[in-house]
């Protein structure tokens, strides 16, 4: 039900950015997330997903986001549904770019 | 996050190792006011080559450029060290996130009051029973007021969220409800992990452990209950008792893979259930510091090769435990690539029958002989360095 709520929530057209205290960590499979506030640790397991979250705030959506990291429309459903549960944790927060 | 897309599953990408360990223990000294009957680092005595405050502020400048997000800082009794609150003070400054385990003993309302005031600083109560005549027969007398006093003081200085930490054993495994009961009151959160038989624990380790039946009870209380309920993914041996999944947690062993310790001399381990010459990867003083040991220790780069399956090669439940802890079967001295010596498909039973090598325990810093299992006058020494 949370992730329900929190899809409604995540609108792909908005801005996003990594939360102010949240760390990513390269390795190997991607990278690891860790939020200094709810002690949460996420991973994203792949580089794809590891570009995509860190460029997010240089655009002014989350589909834009993706399409810079060469995932074309059709692809994008389980990186957007991925975003939703990182936006649903507090991972990600609405970012200011209109 | 990303399911859809083909990848390994995330389990294998971390037997393969990660670039820094996701939990790391710290053991920040060996000295210690209680002498718990099962202490997993044999500790009492400070070590005189104990790393000194510069040392350990170096440690966590290496953990900072690292990205290690936080430690599990741990003993003996690391609120003793006189450089304790200047070491905590100093990681968090350096975002490296400090979670520490204490009986209590220096958690003055002062003290409770100073880590209420933060925001990054985890605390975990130490209490093997819920009462405390199950607790002090193991951790010592007056050690449950102890960390009843602490609780208290946390609560009342308004510390959300402290940790109750509990080493689930034959004796207090019926006390799970009047446990999660405490914290309840307390506003805190219960924790509770395994007994492995490292350190003073493989004297006790026969008497302690949890029985066959109670393993089961173990399983279905937290299948039940457990949902907030935190094990460290201690229990993963038990998954075999029902469906893949239904605990909660990596159920993998992730010694030298994802998890480490260090020792209060900067000794490197595998785990913290692991003190032994056997899962020795290094010395952050001699060994080019902690990243190297991390990225290059034989022993390290060892573990992060597929491990073979041995005697478990005939289970049809290896998936879901994995084999179990190696730390357990070294130190009851079964096969490390075999059945679990808590096996809860009884495939280790026939081992245990036999006669068995058993390891000593690497290094003890205990105070005096082995600690009896019921000693009910066990003085409780506050001042231990």
């Amino acid at each position: 039900m949370a992730v329900d709520t929190a899809r409604q929530a995540f609108d792909p057209a908005r801005s996003w950015r990594l939360h102010p205290r949240v760390a990513l960590r390269p390795e190997p499979f991607g990278a690891l997330l860790y939020h200094f506030g709810t002690r949460k640790l996420s991973f994203l397991k792949n580089q794809a997903m590891v570009t995509v979250v860190q460029a997010l705030a240089e655009y002014s959506d989350a589909r834009a986001a993706c399409r810079a990291a060469g995932i074309e429309d059709g692809d994008q459903a389980p990186y957007l549904h991925a975003l939703g549960l990182l936006a649903a944790s507090k991972m990600l927060v609405a970012g200011d770019r209109a | 996050m990303t399911s859809a897309v083909r990848v390994p599953r995330l389990i294998e990408q971390f037997e393969r190792g990660l670039a820094a360990p996701i939990c790391l223990t710290w053991e920040l000294t060996y000295a210690c006011n209680l002498a718990c009957v099962h202490c997993l680092s044999s500790s009492g005595k400070r070590d005189p080559r104990e790393l000194t405050t510069r040392q350990c502020k170096d440690i966590i400048d290496e953990l900072q450029r690292m990205q290690v997000f936080y430690v599990n800082i741990g003993g003996g009794e690391p609120t003793v060290r006189p450089d304790f609150w200047e070491l905590v003070d100093y990681a968090t400054a350096h975002h490296v996130g400090v979670k520490f385990s204490t009986n209590g003993v220096r958690i003055t309302p002062e003290a409770a009051q100073r880590l209420a005031a933060g925001d990054y600083v985890d605390v975990q109560i130490s209490l093997d029973g819920a009462t405390a005549e199950v607790n002090d027969a193991v951790r010592g007398a007056g050690s449950f007021a102890m960390a009843i006093a602490a609780l208290e003081n946390l609560a009342a200085a308004g510390f959300s969220d402290a940790k109750i930490s509990v080493v689930v054993t034959r004796h207090n495994v019926d006390q799970l409800d009047e446990f999660a009961a405490l914290a309840e009151r307390y506003g805190a959160t219960l924790r509770i992990t395994r007994l492995r038989p490292s350190g003073r624990g493989a004297d006790v380790w026969d008497e302690l452990h949890p029985t066959a039946a109670q393993q089961v009870q173990l399983y279905d209380w937290l299948v039940e209950r457990g949902e907030k309920v935190l094990t460290g993914d201690s229990f993963f041996h038990l998954s075999a008792l029902g469906q893949p999944g239904a605990l909660a947690g990596l159920n993998l062993c992730g010694a030298g893979r994802v998890v480490c310790l260090i020792d209060p001399v900067g000794d490197v381990y595998a785990c913290p259930f692991a003190i032994h010459d056997r899962f020795l990867a290094g010395n952050v003083l001699s060994g080019g510091g902690f990243d190297n040991v991390w990225k290059n220790a034989p022993l390290f780069r060892e573990l992060r090769e597929p491990q073979a399956v041995g005697g478990c090669a005939g289970c049809g439940h290896y998936d879901s435990c994995r084999g179990g802890c190696m730390a357990a079967k070294f130190f009851t001295g079964l096969p490390i690539d075999g059945p679990d010596p808590e096996c809860v498909r009884g495939h280790a039973a026939p081992a245990l029958g036999r006669q068995r090598d058993v390891p000593r325990p690497g290094r003890d810093h205990s105070r005096g002989g082995p600690v009896p299992l019921t000693l009910t006058k066990r003085p409780c020494n506050e001042s231990p360095v």
